[in-house]
């Protein structure tokens, strides 16, 4: 092979910067020798123009115009010669028509960013205020996409046997008590992967961590006497890049070194990871915000408009990104695919996924290109997908997302039934025996995998604010507590908020056990959320989106002062690991088809072999026989888990284990530490093999061998 | 920026002054990329560096595998703690022996 290419010379020359014409692929900003290769598309523009920046300057070096010879079919695409890749930042004017009712928005006076930036700066530092003169303010960089995996790759664990952790890169590690060096960052978290392994998660699904503004619609906050900021981050200003503030090394520009690095350290510790990936609305807001760079690049094709050319807002947020238009499907799968090869991730969670299904005008389709896509990707083939599968225009689609085969849910109808239950509401067990199987009444023909199991996640109360406020309280969000969820299926267990007195406490606690028991004891996949197992509080606020404070932030003294609920949470872990009969790709047949003598699961009540399905019923127990594990395909212990939401105490009649095999008690939620958990093989034997006293609001789990 | 080569006994001594960034780093790299012969040991002598970008992080990992490849040693010393942080921010830590001053380099090179 050459060693140098024949087509690395300048041919042409713009006010002493050298030239050539680029090549389309790929799109964004690319290292070439000697040179940057710039492309980028748009449908509707007219004229493009390069603006190059020294970094952090005021105004442009040099502003390009791209020759019409440099335009191959909509791509304007230029190299340009001896740029310094380390101190330049880039944009571009579009021109174009001016039409809003059409669609277009063309304003060449704004200078835009490339949406293939790989990253961005002027938001390097979280939380420092931006310069709010500066006509471009979020500005493309070049990167070194060189960087040593070594031998890294994703993980592909089965997505049956993850435990999912739901988190806040920032909020994980910025309070003061994590002793953090560089609080808040991607490489602080680094630092507490040991913690994380140690809990006993296998997967950290990370809150949007590409560029977005913390700025977005930050006001001062008079009610908690700080600035509110777009802190969690459903705004996105740039797909591509990771956000430059959730980086130590931000204020130098080496944020995707650093998110590489943490990917690695997490894959080396066996922990997969998933993101947030907000594909429903971008930070610019409908035709009130600002150009930022979609608006300018071609409104049209991005964006869903009204026939008279407003914004659609399915998000609730202003705009709605035209993910269906073939042009914009194919930057969502660019996007995609870009995470999975250069950053090996392992799997994508779809913010407000109805949307995606929605076709140019919003109408729902029944086959949504992008979907069938995404589910078909060979670069994405082996990485989870995971919809929240609903918007904020209605389109509820739990069970019945567009699926192809591949997509898994956010089960909100486990998260609604299991919570209504843990509080005691009646008519509940029929609901609930659907739901520990890994709800095959909507994921019948694609199995419990397809459901992510969970009873909290950003969106809502804490687990300790689930079994402590009845109400939502969300004053310090300044919107008079119009804001948040306000069907939260909460019990606060006999008093609203923070309390001396000693049962309710103790019956939170047991509660809050109750519920990460039933998670773990469910098919499906278990997601909690980051501080459950600290019994982290945000004091009834089930909307924290602005807060950059105590509120979000991981308190790691509860490590110490909860660590009766962290050795909950851990030992639950480890006996589901331990446990594949709770890990099963195929829903139960409710059967026994391997000749064992018990059904694959059987139902049970106060009496054996009778559950009481009635209306009155709180109490449900079931009995998993360990030879149909994995679908008969593997062979465990027999579980036996009884579910007692009663407030009174019941004699349990248990089923008869076949000969030979004994009962011992894994988990007893209803008798206090230590004794209310046991590690994996250390469970005691009951005396008593034929009947348990299961106490009131009580869950155990008792392993047969 | 700038380049000092010395050697102390069998050790070859680069002793570099400033900041590295993108321009420096290509100096450096044709500087000592021309000294790399089998079994080399190398000593860069970071001490006086004030400043190093993604280039400069990167010319390091390249010039330790070209001496390691030759069946080489390289030893990093006087990394002032700022830049230690950005190199284990960033995982480019990991692949290098550190010491704190010329004479434990040397020290540990003679071995």
């Amino acid at each position: 092979m050459m060693e140098q290419r024949i087509d690395v010379h300048p041919t042409h020359e713009y006010q002493g910067y050298k030239l050539r014409p680029g090549r389309p692929m790929p799109f964004g900003a690319t290292l070439v020798p000697g040179g940057v290769n710039f492309s980028i598309y748009s449908s509707y523009a007219t004229a493009c123009t390069l603006v190059l920046f020294e970094k952090g300057a005021p105004q442009p070096m040099i502003e390009i115009p791209f020759p019409s010879e440099f335009r191959i079919g909509n791509v304007y695409a230029m190299v340009v010669f001896g740029l310094d890749y380390e101190n330049t930042e880039y944009g571009y004017r579009m021109d174009g028509p001016y039409n809003p009712r059409e669609g277009h928005r063309f304003d060449k006076t704004k200078i835009l960013l490339d949406p293939y930036a790989k990253a961005i700066g002027g938001r390097d530092v979280w939380g420092q205020t931006p310069n709010w003169d500066d006509i471009y303010q979020h500005r493309a960089r070049l990167v070194y996409d060189d960087f040593d995996w070594e031998s890294d790759h994703p993980l592909e664990t089965p997505i049956e046997d993850l435990i999912i952790y739901e988190m806040h890169v920032r909020s994980f590690t910025r309070h003061p008590s994590s002793h953090a060096k560089h609080p808040g960052t991607f490489a602080a978290m680094r630092d507490k992967i040991p913690y994380l392994k140690e809990l006993g998660v296998n997967c950290v699904e990370l809150l949007p961590v590409y560029e977005f503004d913390e700025f977005e619609n930050s006001r001062w906050n008079p009610i908690t006497n700080q600035m509110s900021y777009q802190y969690w981050g459903y705004g996105t200003v740039g797909f591509f890049a990771p956000k430059a503030g959730f980086a130590a090394t931000g204020k130098l520009g080496m944020q995707v070194d650093e998110f590489k690095a943490l990917i690695k350290e997490l894959h080396r510790n066996e922990i997969e990871v998933m993101l947030d990936v907000v594909f429903n609305h971008t930070a610019e807001g409908n035709e009130n915000g600002p150009y930022i760079s979609f608006r300018g690049i071609d409104n049209k094709v991005y964006y869903m408009l009204t026939p008279e050319g407003y914004y659609f807002n399915f998000s609730g947020t202003g705009n709605t990104l035209n993910c269906n238009n073939p042009v914009v499907r194919n930057m969502v799968l660019d996007c995609l695919r870009y995470w999975a090869s250069e950053y090996h991730i392992d799997g994508f969670r779809f913010d407000l996924a109805a949307i995606l299904g929605r076709d140019q005008n919003g109408a729902p389709l029944a086959n949504p290109p992008l979907l069938e896509n995404l589910a078909a990707d060979p670069i994405l083939a082996k990485c989870k997908l995971i919809a929240e599968a609903w918007d904020a225009g209605g389109l509820y689609q739990v069970g019945s997302f567009p699926a192809y085969g591949r997509w898994a849910e956010w089960n909100g109808k486990f998260r609604d039934a299991m919570r209504r239950f843990l509080k005691g509401d009646e008519g509940m067990v029929g609901e609930v025996a659907q739901r520990v199987q890994g709800s095959p009444d909507l994921y019948a023909g694609r199995g419990p995998t397809a459901s992510i199991n969970f009873f909290t996640a950003h969106d809502g109360f804490t687990l300790n604010d689930l079994v402590s406020y009845n109400e939502k309280h969300n004053e310090a969000n300044g919107e008079n507590n119009n804001d948040g969820a306000n069907d939260n299926n909460s019990w606060n267990c006999g008093w609203e908020g923070p309390t001396d007195d000693p049962w309710i406490n103790a019956l939170r606690r047991r509660q809050m056990k109750n519920a990460v028991t039933m998670l773990i004891a469910s098919q499906g996949v278990p997601m909690i959320l980051m501080g459950d197992e600290v019994a982290r509080t945000q004091s009834g606020n089930n909307n924290t989106y602005c807060h950059d404070n105590e509120l979000n932030w991981f308190d790691w003294t509860q490590v110490e002062t909860n660590a009766e609920q962290l050795r909950f949470f851990k030992n639950c872990f480890a006996f589901r690991r331990a446990h594949p009969v709770l890990r099963s790709r195929t829903h139960f047949r409710n059967q026994d088809y391997v000749g064992s003598g018990y059904a694959d699961i059987s139902w049970h009540g106060l009496k054996a072999w009778e559950a009481d399905w009635s209306k009155d019923s709180r109490l449900l127990a079931f009995l998993l026989c360990g030879k149909h594990a994995k679908g008969g395909t593997a062979n465990d212990d027999y579980i036996y888990v009884a579910m007692n939401m009663h407030w009174e105490s019941q004699w349990l009649e248990l089923p008869r284990l076949p000969a030979g095999m004994q009962w011992h008690v894994a988990i007893n939620t209803g008798v206090p530490c230590p004794e209310d958990i046991w590690e994996p093989g250390s469970e005691p034997l009951l005396s008593d093999q034929s009947s348990f006293l299961i106490g009131d609001r009580s869950v155990i789990m008792l392993v047969g061998r | 920026m700038e380049i000092n080569i010395s050697t102390a006994g069998e050790v070859t001594v680069v002793e570099i002054t400033g900041e590295i960034e993108a321009s420096a780093a290509a100096q450096i790299q044709e500087k000592v990329l021309a000294l790399i012969k089998p079994s080399l040991k190398l000593l860069m002598d970071m001490t006086e560096v004030k400043f190093m970008s993604s280039a400069g992080l990167r010319l390091l990992l390249l010039l330790y595998r070209q001496v390691t490849g030759q069946g080489g040693q390289m030893v990093l010393v006087g990394l002032s703690e700022e830049i230690q942080d950005t190199m284990s921010a960033t995982g480019f830590l990991s692949f290098f022996t550190i010491q704190n001053t010329v004479d434990a380099g040397l020290g540990m090179l003679n071995q």
